[in-house]
């Protein structure tokens, strides 16, 4: 009886979240499989067409346009904000005259929607209006200057510059909390053993910091497989799919389109990418557990 | 001044405090424009450009997007979505920390990671299902098809962060209170919520920025624009608003107040937040 009831007490408070987690999260997801493998307007009831939607992705060059952007943000994301955030780490870390303002002024773009950062950023790139444009003309470096967002080779970069100046931030809190729960007395240690500046940092400081960057670099992927606000507000995916992401590209077939299982699949797609980097995250919490 | 000085004492640390100068103006350059442009007319700043002495300064784009604009009820529309779904995922995640914090049982590790899992997920992947299910909940196009969506999403964060928190209460508080008979609900009201309100504030301080800056959801499960939020609402303002770029931005920042206010005011947690996932 006493054990009955320990093992029903859990359910007593997990009961709740987990139906709600099944229903609205865990069940969708699955859900978003048999989807894919339909025929379906939004309106009437899907029909099952097997793996047509899929046939017809791998022959759908906007789909792999937005997949190569996709990795485009990938790559941009797992380098630039991360050397970025780990150099403004260090050198915050320790006491530095204006600190608190440093650090607030690169917090701000966190804290701003995606779609406010948008529509400034938007307004900044304006081909004549623009602060960016009126700049570059301004001191001499171009005649005229280009439409950021119109331009084909332009307007993919000139979002993830965006998503840059967002992410920069985050990653410094995280290695700043990284730096913090470092025992001081390692380095102090390396140093009287004769180790310069550059080599604490390559052979103590990284080692130590890398549950950090597995963390920071998950976070990263994720964060470019989630790109959509900054897409939407800004170009919605144009012009002619040239920013397009998956995510975007997932919405406007669905919503606008109402091609409904073709978007599924585009899903299931970008689901199958997370995984493997969700798996990634789930080990490293695991190895964090068994810690304690 | 002293602790100054003591820093600048080699040429290298100037150095680095002249780039990390010139680094944050430039990350300060948007929100600058935004505020500079907000108070100055669309024409003003073309025909005179963009780096000029304004011509007029007015809050005439303030206004015009308050009211023309419709940001006097898509403000109040971000609240009332916003503070049910905070409200409600903090005690769910609470109710379902306390668990996997405290009991061991078969499940608690798949449960754990299933949470953990989820709130991994590149959301967009569950935007037909939901949608339909919404749907089919006759939730479609109400506050609260948002609200349980927002409520069960955070979920999988609040978990895992309140559940990392309360493993580090020592359990003898609370084995002493269940030897005194308390019952278990009693506990975790009574000892375990008073406990771990430090880790509540600082998910509750990020979760609402979150679900405060949340766009796509909003453009997926309203219709109606009375009900549309605020980042909703501002993709409209755009649409409406089409070349007159100060209304717009002056739009923006009105959206952006609350919660940079909240940062402002909570900035300790907020950070708390962020890093708590990361580190131990």
């Amino acid at each position: 009886m006493v054990r009955l009831r320990r093992n029903f007490l859990p359910f007593l408070f997990l009961a709740i979240p987990i139906l709600i987690y099944i229903v609205w999260v865990i069940g969708p997801m699955f859900y978003t499989f048999y989807l894919s493998l339909t025929n379906w307007d939004g309106l009437t009831t899907p029909t099952f067409i097997g793996f047509r939607n899929y046939q017809r992705l791998f022959n759908d060059s906007v789909f792999f346009l937005s997949l190569t952007n996709n990795m485009k943000w990938l790559v941009s994301f797992v380098t630039i904000p991360v050397v970025l955030g780990l150099g403004l780490a260090m050198i915050l870390n320790r006491a530095i005259p204006g600190e608190k303002i440093f650090k607030m002024s690169f917090y701000l773009p966190m804290v701003l929607a995606m779609v406010v950062s948008g529509l400034i950023w938007g307004w900044m790139y304006h081909p004549r209006g623009g602060l960016i444009n009126n700049v570059l003309v301004g001191i001499g470096l171009l005649e005229r200057g280009p439409g950021w967002l119109s331009d084909r080779s332009l307007a993919l970069w000139s979002i993830i510059i965006v998503a840059i100046w967002r992410q920069v931030g985050y990653v410094m809190v995280l290695y700043l909390a990284g730096l913090k729960s470092i025992n001081p007395e390692f380095l102090e240690a390396a140093k009287i053993d004769g180790a310069n500046d550059w080599k604490v940092f390559q052979k103590v400081l990284m080692p130590l910091l890398m549950p950090v960057t597995v963390i920071v670099l998950v976070i990263s992927v994720i964060d470019s497989l989630r790109a959509f606000d900054l897409v939407s507000v800004m170009t919605r995916g144009g012009p002619a799919n040239a920013s397009s992401v998956l995510a975007n590209y997932l919405y406007i077939q669905a919503f606008n389109n109402y091609r409904m299982g073709y978007a599924a699949a585009i899903a299931v797609i970008l689901f199958l990418i997370s995984l493997v980097f969700i798996f990634i995250y789930l080990w490293q919490v695991m190895k964090n557990e068994l810690e304690y | 001044m002293k602790n100054a000085r003591a820093y600048f004492n080699s040429p290298w640390r100037v150095l680095i405090f002249i780039v990390l100068l010139v680094m944050t103006l430039l990350w300060l350059v948007p929100i600058l424009t935004g505020l500079i442009t907000s108070i100055r007319t669309f024409n003003d700043i073309l025909y005179r450009g963009f780096i000029s002495w304004p011509e007029e300064v007015t809050l005439r784009n303030f206004r015009t997007a308050w009211e023309r604009g419709g940001l006097s009820h898509y403000l109040p529309n971000s609240f009332i979505i916003t503070l049910p779904s905070l409200f409600l995922t903090l005690l769910f995640s609470s109710l379902g920390a306390y668990a996997l914090a405290r009991f061991k049982f078969k499940a608690n590790r798949v449960i754990f990671f299933t949470f953990v899992g989820g709130m991994m997920l590149p959301f967009q992947v569950l935007m037909l299902p939901v949608f339909k299910l919404t749907d089919f909940l006759g939730l479609y196009d109400t506050y609260w098809g948002l609200i349980f969506f927002h409520t069960a999403f955070q979920l999988g964060f609040c978990t895992f962060m309140l559940r990392n928190y309360m493993r580090t209460v020592p359990g003898e508080i609370l084995e002493a209170a269940r030897i005194d008979g308390c019952s278990e609900v009693r506990i975790w009201w009574r000892i375990m919520l008073p406990l771990t309100l430090p880790a509540i504030a600082a998910v509750a301080t990020l979760e609402f920025t979150w679900i405060f800056n949340d766009y796509l959801w909003a453009i997926i499960l309203l219709r109606s624009d009375r009900l549309k939020p605020i980042t909703a609402g501002l993709a409209s303002l755009q649409g409406q608003f089409v070349t007159d770029w100060p209304v717009i931005v002056a739009g923006a920042l009105v959206g952006t107040l609350p919660t940079l206010l909240v940062f402002l005011f909570l900035q300790r947690y907020f950070i708390e937040g962020l890093t708590l996932g990361a580190t131990k």
